[in-house]
């Protein structure tokens, strides 16, 4: 399958800051790709510079064959994109909003009154139609702005964190139509902040941080590559917290974490149940209380702890390497 | 389609999204056909009954300059509504779409045209309400009303400009409150410039808006021959210095508001 997306060495500078340090991607059509990434790792930057808002310092990139900085006009007839804020007017009603834009992609009055209709329907938006957008909810205003991408129905879409500040209802909905899209073999680049969403929607996903790919791979294999179990304990003490973390070093395949606050830990581990076993008995023999233990298969946040240090919702827990 | 018939089509596009909006929004709304009608009776009153004007009634003085005032000041909400646009990644979208990259700006300035002849109708109707009268040929009144029209374009593109520098609502407000309070009030708009003391005489008198002012006065036969004769070389010449100021400011901001465009992103 040939790749819709390409990016090689995408470097990105805002004076001092690099926003964007050799940031390589390949997106196969047809495919869902995840930027997985805190804020600031530089996802936004990426999609901004492969749907030709921004120019790169340095590198290039061809979305659905075209050069982001040569090809600029027919690249944006092959794309859509949807931001992290809704970029829909208020003052105008869904029906227009999308008519305006299937008139921007020249699509002819009669052709974008009748486009605008189907995705309206499409969205589960047909009541809303004819209201000021103004009225509408979260949820609606994103399915609204998601529909404007597709619009002139094109081959690659852009979803920068689309699903950012919505509920879970309004995120659930959301999905399904992505899904949908994907089925009917749209190439999907989609970053996020939030594991579920690069678990349920993203065939490959490239973990991001400092601007570029640190981890790249399906869910599953990002998560082998982590190691295998974990092992989740909940001490009494920060006292206690402190000689579990030595006692039970020697056991763990990565780096050990602490909340301090909460008096928990979790110890990446190999051997299952007997990991498990033998890390009670050492936490028996310095006789430390544990209120809860558990065993457990890594998520994409462990994933991401590990590969980064840092949480991806900007906490920060203590990191023991 | 060629790039042009695009660009016409696309910035036709805009402007009736943005007259929508107009039409919809009753704080715009407000200040379009409100805030007109209160600087006429406002100023008429206040200044009219305080300031004399030798050989005409104080309200056929300052219709021209209430004309222009209010041309200057919404000439903001062009800035005002750009920044917004900017902020909300509204921009963001258009940028990603294969439009033609001047359509989002003309057709904003197109559309802010329509709503400043909406406001000078209004003037013009309340301003005969209460004494305004034109004393030339129809002609010569509408190419009064023509100018200040193709001024107030031409000042939107200023406007434009210092908004997408500025990038957000609120300083852009201040800057642009700041520049247009002085632009207005050291003219010759609501009284007679000549008598200001030297250095501000001066500023006064070049100040393009003074021109415009003038020419309006010209236009529309908003003169006394018992007024002082303007001494300042682009108050003599009004009508075509007015004329050359507009060409000047589109000359000058069309295009440097287009690039700014072009490399604006939300942040």
């Amino acid at each position: 399958m040939p790749d819709a997306i390409v990016a090689e060495g995408l470097v990105k500078r805002y004076g001092d800051v690099v926003a964007l340090d050799g940031m390589d991607l390949a997106v196969p059509e047809g495919t869902v790709f995840g930027l997985l990434g805190p804020n600031g790792a530089g996802k936004t930057t990426t999609v901004r510079i492969l749907t030709t808002l921004l120019k790169p310092d340095a590198g290039h990139a061809r979305v659905a064959g075209f050069d982001v900085v040569r090809d600029v006009r027919p690249l944006r007839a092959h794309i859509g994109a949807s931001g992290q804020y809704a970029a829909v007017d208020d003052h105008l009603t869904g029906a227009e909003n999308l008519e305006m834009v299937g008139r921007l992609y020249h699509l002819g009055t009669g052709r974008a009154k009748q486009r605008a209709r189907e995705l309206l329907e499409r969205f589960d938006l047909t009541e809303a139609a004819d209201r000021p957008v103004q009225g509408y909810s979260g949820g609606m205003r994103r399915r609204l702005d998601l529909a404007g991408a597709l619009v002139a129905d094109p081959p690659v879409l852009f979803l920068d964190e689309p699903t950012t500040g919505l509920d879970p209802r309004a995120r659930a909905s959301l999905w399904d139509v992505i899904s949908e899209l994907v089925a009917e073999g749209t190439t999907v680049l989609l970053t996020t902040q939030y594991m579920d969403e690069a678990d349920r929607l993203a065939d490959r996903i490239a973990v991001v941080d400092h601007g570029h790919v640190i981890a790249l791979g399906t869910a599953d294999q990002l998560k082998d590559q982590v190691g295998g179990d974990r092992i989740e304990l909940s001490l009494t003490s920060a006292a206690d917290l402190a000689t579990a973390t030595r006692t039970l070093a020697p056991l763990a395949v990565g780096s050990v974490q602490t909340d301090t606050a909460a008096f928990r830990m979790t110890i990446p581990v190999t051997g299952g149940a007997a990991a498990l076993t033998s890390a009670l008995g050492r936490l028996a023999a310095e006789r430390i209380d544990v209120r809860d233990a558990g065993l457990r298969r890594p998520t994409l946040d462990d994933v991401f702890l590990t590969l980064t240090g840092h949480e991806t919702d900007g906490k920060i827990k203590e990191t023991v390497r | 389609m060629n790039a042009l018939q695009i660009a016409v089509a696309d910035g036709m596009t805009i402007a009736k999204r943005n007259a929508l909006k107009i039409r919809r929004a009753p704080d715009l709304l407000g200040g379009v056909v409100m805030l007109p009608i209160v600087f006429v009776l406002l100023f008429g009153y206040i200044f009219g009954s305080m300031i004399d004007i030798p050989g005409m009634t104080y309200g056929e003085y300052m219709l021209p300059g209430i004309f222009v005032m209010t041309i200057v000041t919404s000439a903001q909400i062009t800035g005002y509504t750009l920044t917004l646009d900017l902020q909300k990644g509204v921009f963001d979208r258009f940028r990603t779409l294969p439009m033609s990259s001047s359509a989002v700006l003309t057709g904003q300035t197109v559309s802010d045209v329509i709503m400043n002849l909406t406001s000078l109708v209004t003037m013009a109707v309340v301003g005969l309400v209460v004494g305004w009268r034109i004393h030339t040929s129809p002609f010569e009144a509408a190419l009064g009303f023509l100018l200040l029209l193709f001024f107030s374009y031409a000042f939107s593109w200023v406007t434009a400009t210092v908004a997408l520098a500025l990038r957000t609502p609120e300083i852009f407000n201040n800057v642009a409150t700041i520049v247009s309070l002085p632009l207005v009030f050291l003219s010759n708009a609501f009284a007679d410039s000549t008598r200001l003391p030297g250095p501000l005489k001066v500023v006064a008198e070049w100040n393009p808006v003074s021109t415009l002012i003038q020419a309006a006065r010209e236009l529309f036969g908003n003169t006394s021959p018992a007024m002082p004769a303007p001494g300042a070389w682009p108050l003599q010449h009004a009508v075509p210095v007015s004329l050359l100021w507009t060409l000047l400011l589109l000359a000058v901001f069309a295009p440097l508001a287009t690039r700014l465009y072009k490399r604006s992103v939300s942040r």
